[in-house]
C-alpha cells in the first residue's frame, strides 16, 4: 500500500484528471450561453450536449461553481405538491434522481428514505387529504398516516401528547429522498465539460444585447459572447438578470435562511417538516442535522443570517426532538431566494426570442435540478415548450392561470 | 436591522412590524388593460438598492412608509404616508 502510494506519487505518468477543466478561453461567439453555472444551468447543459448534440455551449458563472443556491438549499426532493401540473413535473424530477447516478456516472448519494410531514391542527389534517387525494391521483406515493404511523415512522419525535403542538397526523410520502448536492453539479458539470461544454467561472454577466426583440449578445467581465440562444438560471439573480434584456419578471428576493448541526450517528431516517414550526429536518449523509428553512420576513439581496430566524429554526427543531438541544451547531448560512407569487417557477419563453427562462425557483429549485434541466435542454433543442412545462409559462400571470403552490413546504412563507 | 423608527410610536424592535411591501402605483380603474392589471396584481418592485416600502405597526396598527436599501438592509428613513400626498 504504502510503495503502491510513493509510486504513483512520484510517478509523472500517473494520470490525474481532474474531472473538471480549468476555465478556457473565451471566444466570440457560441450558440449557447447559460448564465448561472448551478444545478440547474449545468443540468441543462449536460442535457443539451449528451442528447441533443448541442455542444458549442458557454456556462457563465460569476462565483464559482455550484456556490449559490445550490450550495445553499437544503437538499429535499419530494413531489408531494398541491397542483396535478406540478405534481406531475415534481414525479418525473424525483425519478430522475432515482437513476442520476447511473445517468452521471457520478455518486450523488441519492437517499430515498421518505418524507413524513406533521400536522399540529385538524386544518392542516385536512389540506393533507387533499394533497394525498390529489398526490394518489397523479401516481405519487402519498398517504395520511394517524398518530400510531408517525409513532412508526419516526420514533424519537415528540408528539406532545395533551399539549398545543401535539401531532394529529403526517402526509407519509415515500418517494422523498435527499442527495448530496455538490455532487449533483460536479456530476453535470463533468458530464458536460467532457462533451465540449465550456464552463466560465468568475465570467459576470453585465448586460444582455437585444436587437428588434432578438437576443444578440450577453457582455460580461472578460469580453462580449455573441449568442443565438440564451438561458437565465441565475438562482437569487434571476430577476435583476432578466431586466437586462428589458424583461421584467414577476419576482420579489427574499433570504432563506437554514443551518447544521455537529455530526452524529445515525438516528434520523427520514426527513421530517412541520408546516406549524415552519422547521424541516433531515440528517446529510455526513450525519448532520440540517434544519431549514427561515425566510427572512421582508425583501433582501443580502445573504447574512439574523439571530431572530436562527433562534425560530432552533426552537422547532428542539421542539420536535427535544435531545437536539445538546448538539451544537456547525454552520449557518442564508441563500437569496426568488420568490414568485403563486410559489411556482418560470419556464420556457421569454418575451424576447432566443432567451429563455429557468427562474423563480424560490426555495424549491433542488429537487427540480434534473427535471429543469432536462425539459429546458429540449425546449431550447426544439424550439418548442414541452407539455409538462406549458403551465409554468410567464404568460400564465397575464392570463390569470396561476399555479398555488402555497403551503406545499414548510419553509416559512 | 433590529429597530425601526416609527414615525408614530419611536424606534421600536423589529418583531413588532409588519412588512407590507414596495409601493406601486395603482392603474386608472376606470381605464386599464388586463395586462396593466395583471402586472400592477404580480409585479413588484425588486432591485437591489433603494426602494419606497408599507411598514404596519401591529400594536397600533399604524401603517407608514419606508425608504430601505435591499443590499445593505440600512432604513434611510421613515414617514407618515401623508408625506407621499404632499410629494405628489
Amino acid at each position: 500500500m504504502v510503495f503502491r502510494l510513493l509510486k504513483y506519487g512520484l510517478s509523472r505518468d500517473y494520470p490525474v484528471t481532474g474531472d473538471l477543466p480549468a476555465t478556457p478561453a473565451l471566444q466570440r461567439s457560441y450558440d449557447m450561453v447559460i448564465i448561472g453555472a448551478g444545478g440547474h444551468g449545468l443540468a441543462c447543459a449536460h442535457y443539451l450536449s449528451k442528447y441533443h448534440g448541442i455542444r458549442n455551449v458557454a456556462v457563465v458563472e460569476k462565483g464559482w461553481l455550484a456556490g449559490g443556491n445550490t450550495a445553499r438549499n437544503t437538499t429535499t426532493i419530494r413531489s408531494n405538491y398541491i397542483t396535478p401540473e406540478g405534481i406531475a413535473f415534481y414525479k418525473e424530477g424525483v425519478a430522475l434522481y432515482e437513476t442520476m447516478s447511473q445517468e452521471l456516472d457520478f455518486n450523488v448519494m441519492f437517499s430515498q428514505r421518505g418524507q413524513l410531514t406533521l400536522a399540529h391542527t385538524e386544518a392542516t389534517l385536512r389540506s393533507f387529504h387533499l394533497r394525498a387525494e390529489t398526490g394518489r391521483h397523479m401516481g405519487i406515493g402519498i398517504e395520511v398516516v394517524d398518530q400510531k404511523g408517525v409513532e412508526a415512522l419516526c420514533p424519537h419525535l415528540n408528539m406532545d401528547y395533551g399539549g398545543a403542538l401535539e401531532v394529529l397526523g403526517g402526509l407519509w410520502h415515500p418517494d422523498g429522498g435527499t442527495a448530496r448536492h455538490d455532487a449533483v453539479a460536479w456530476g453535470y458539470a463533468a458530464q458536460a465539460a467532457r462533451r465540449g461544454v465550456e464552463i466560465h467561472q468568475r465570467t459576470e454577466v453585465t448586460g444582455i444585447e437585444v436587437t428588434r426583440g432578438r437576443v444578440q449578445a450577453v457582455v460580461t467581465n472578460r469580453g462580449r459572447i455573441a449568442a443565438g440562444q440564451v438561458m437565465i438560471a441565475c438562482g437569487g439573480m434571476n430577476y435583476d438578470m432578466a431586466l437586462k434584456a428589458g424583461v421584467e419578471l414577476p419576482i420579489r428576493c427574499y433570504p432563506l435562511q437554514a443551518m447544521v448541526t455537529q455530526p452524529v450517528k445515525p438516528w434520523l431516517h427520514t426527513l421530517v417538516s412541520s408546516v406549524s414550526l415552519h422547521t424541516y429536518l433531515v440528517q446529510s449523509s455526513r450525519g448532520e442535522v440540517v434544519i431549514g428553512g427561515g425566510s427572512d420576513p421582508y425583501q433582501l439581496y443580502s445573504t447574512r443570517s439574523t439571530l431572530d430566524m436562527k433562534e425560530h429554526l432552533a426552537e422547532g427543531a428542539v421542539h420536535l426532538f427535544p435531545f437536539l438541544r445538546n448538539l451544537r451547531l456547525l454552520r449557518q448560512w442564508a441563500g437569496i431566494t426568488d420568490m414568485t407569487p403563486d410559489y411556482s417557477p418560470i419556464m420556457g419563453e421569454s418575451p424576447v426570442t432566443g432567451l429563455w427562462l429557468d427562474c423563480g425557483w424560490g426555495t424549491w429549485g433542488f429537487k427540480a435540478t434534473p427535471v429543469a434541466g432536462k425539459r429546458m435542454a429540449e425546449c431550447i433543442a426544439t424550439g418548442q415548450v414541452p407539455n409538462l412545462l406549458k403551465p409554468f409559462a410567464l404568460d400564465r400571470f397575464e392570463r390569470f392561470a396561476l399555479l398555488n403552490e402555497m403551503g406545499a413546504t414548510a419553509a416559512s412563507h | 436591522m433590529k429597530l425601526l423608527v416609527c414615525p408614530l410610536n419611536g424606534p421600536r424592535n423589529v418583531d413588532e412590524f409588519q412588512y407590507l411591501g414596495p409601493l406601486r402605483d395603482m392603474p386608472d380603474p376606470n381605464a386599464f388593460t388586463d395586462a396593466e392589471w395583471a402586472r400592477y396584481l404580480f409585479r413588484a418592485e425588486n432591485r437591489p438598492g433603494t426602494m419606497l416600502e408599507w411598514w404596519r405597526h401591529r400594536p397600533s396598527n399604524y401603517v407608514f412608509v419606508a425608504e430601505r436599501h435591499t443590499v445593505t438592509d440600512r432604513v434611510l428613513r421613515t414617514f407618515d404616508s401623508a408625506e407621499l400626498e404632499v410629494r405628489r
